[in-house]
């Protein structure tokens, strides 16, 4: 009888690769595959206990360890820095579970896990990026109950969120969401891009890459599979427009076509938020 | 009772019933004005609404009078959606002149009319309109609903239905929870007719108002019905609501319809005894 136990263990561990066991990542599997065929729509899946905490990229990281294999190659970045403690500590994680290579260049990788940011370029059609969401509902600020919530994405009746962009306007004089931007997803589902900044949407739009968004706190994933149209909410008359500020540059490598963030300070300055570019186009890589 | 009738209806009611609970297999015959009772003594159910029909043409207005818990209402929230009949059949005569019985669509296809064919405004504007959103905002909903997507059109289009109403256009873009009750009444109307729907019900429209308010609503009701062309069903327990808005009404007691008749007839020389009831206590 122990030999059989300790044969049935050696067995499970043999398979298991990443923390995550087969059976989990079977359900995620499947999960995964409901949201790339209906693009847009979000899935319900059983969201596991995992060694990061709610709120730190759980979502992200149950999408990662179900899609991964031994010949992928990982990049983890956070704000688009590969450096970040949130990155550096799920690229360790998935790294020592998996055994998988990692790199910082995102040419290289073949799976891209992230907080905020779509890397400036080297996504392809082979690549999968995986974005870690925290409110996955776009319509959750403009109604609570769930059930209303549920018949408007079924009935594609989203007057509400209209409204709301009408309302911000109104009060504003623009619109000024950023992060967790609603766009429609293939003319069917409204999807909440966040965490991703408004920069980053015109990229999402008829992208070659799978992207895949997980939010392990809110249960849900939903993807836009590649080449399909992702189309940001706006009027006809108010056109969709990315962060920018006039004038400002990278202070490294002086780029100003790149997503910049503000080094607050005496002296404040710019750099690419894109540290992995950054490096390799101020030639210090 | 014979239904009232109108040869050109946009919206036909026929034999529509609403009971709440489960009936006893005399359930019908226990309620009702004669029994004095809409409780089914014997099952506890309540019978809100049976056999109510009624017709109304474009551009005519019918009131439902009665007093508080005859059924009024009900008839009111089940030609709208909010609530499901327990039988009959509402129709709606649609551009195409085809006759379509809503109660057969589906509860999407029912909200659906609600965006440009069947419009309500409620006695309590709270149920019609997002008390945090501004006026503007409130319009843009059945504006966007309906396809608007162009931000100045639909602020234009705004501007108008709030000049046309009376509300201050230097108020379009305050929150509705900070305008007094006759304003909120009028930014309710503004968001009815947004779509020009055919049909528009009316659920007390000046009940909680003040006097010269109220008045001042009902003329603009008055005004719209006629600019419009609207079909109306005006439920009210106010006879000068009735009297000044309607051409034909219906006295409801008890779940029934106990008279129908032109609504000066009825003010003059009212049949059932409860209809007598009623308009004396109006007139004293």
């Amino acid at each position: 009888m122990t030999d059989l136990l300790n044969e049935l263990g050696a067995a499970h561990e043999q398979q298991q690769f990443g923390i995550l066991d087969e059976y989990s990542k079977r359900e995620i599997r499947r999960a995964i595959l409901t949201a790339v065929a209906v693009p847009g729509y979000q899935v319900p899946f059983g969201s596991r206990e995992m060694p990061v905490a709610r709120g730190w990229g759980s979502g992200g990281l149950q999408l990662t360890l179900a899609v991964i294999s031994p010949s992928d190659v990982i990049k983890v970045i956070d704000q688009g820095d590969d450096q970040g403690v949130n990155a550096v500590n799920l690229r360790r994680l998935i790294v020592q579970s998996t055994k998988v290579p990692e790199t910082t260049t995102a040419s290289d990788a073949s799976i891209v896990q992230s907080r905020h940011r779509i890397p400036e370029d080297g996504l392809d059609e082979q690549d999968i990026l995986i974005l870690q969401v925290p409110v996955p509902e776009p319509l959750r600020g403009v109604e609570r109950d769930m059930r209303e919530l549920s018949r408007m994405h079924a009935e594609a009746d989203y007057s509400k969120m209209w409204v709301s962009l009408y309302e911000d306007k109104v009060r504003n004089g623009v619109i000024t969401q950023t992060t967790g931007y609603p766009c429609l997803v293939n003319d069917r589902y409204v999807i909440a891009t966040t965490p991703i900044p408004r920069w980053d949407i015109p990229r999402l739009d008829q992208s070659p890459f799978l992207t895949l968004f997980g939010a392990g706190r809110e249960k849900r994933i939903y993807a836009v599979p590649p080449y399909t149209a992702v189309t940001p909410l706006t009027f006809e008359d108010v056109p969709f427009e990315v962060e920018h500020t006039p004038g400002a540059s990278c202070s490294q490598c002086g780029s100003n076509k790149t997503f910049l963030v503000e080094i607050p300070g005496p002296t404040s300055r710019w750099v690419c938020s894109d540290t992995d570019w950054c490096e390799r186009n101020s030639g210090k890589a | 009772m014979k239904p009232v009738t109108a040869p050109d209806w946009v919206l036909k009611v026929e034999n529509l019933g609403k009971v709440f609970g489960n009936l006893s297999t005399h359930g019908i015959a226990n309620t009702g004005p004669e029994v004095g009772t809409s409780k089914d003594s014997v099952s506890g159910a309540i019978v809100a609404a049976w056999d109510v029909s009624f017709e109304v043409a474009a551009g005519e207005a019918l009131g439902v009078v009665g007093e508080s818990g005859s059924g009024k209402s009900t008839v009111m929230r089940c030609i709208a959606g909010d609530q499901v009949a327990t039988s009959g059949a509402v129709k709606i005569r649609t551009t195409r002149n085809e006759q379509l019985d809503i109660f057969s669509l589906s509860a999407a296809e029912r909200r659906q009319l609600r965006v440009n064919k069947i419009a309500v405004v409620y006695q309590d504007p709270a149920e019609g309109l997002e008390m945090n959103v501004t006026a503007g905002g409130n319009i843009a909903s059945p504006l966007t609903a309906a396809g608007w997507r162009n931000f100045s059109e639909i602020r234009g289009r705004a501007s108008e239905l709030l000049n046309r109403t009376e509300v201050p256009l230097n108020r379009m873009d305050d929150a509705v929870k900070s305008f007094s009750g006759g304003m909120r009444q009028r930014v309710q109307l503004a968001k009815a007719i947004a779509n020009r729907p055919p049909i528009v019900l009316f659920d007390e429209p000046t009940t909680g108002l003040d006097a010269s308010v109220a008045a001042g609503v009902l003329d603009l009701i008055r005004g719209l019905l006629e600019e419009y062309g609207l079909a109306a069903v005006v439920v009210s327990h106010d006879f000068s609501v009735i009297e000044m808005l309607t051409t034909r009404c219906i006295v409801m007691n008890h779940g029934r319809v106990v008279e129908s008749a032109l609504t000066d007839q009825l003010l003059e020389d009212p049949h059932h005894p409860y209809s007598q009831k009623l308009v004396s206590a109006a007139r004293a």
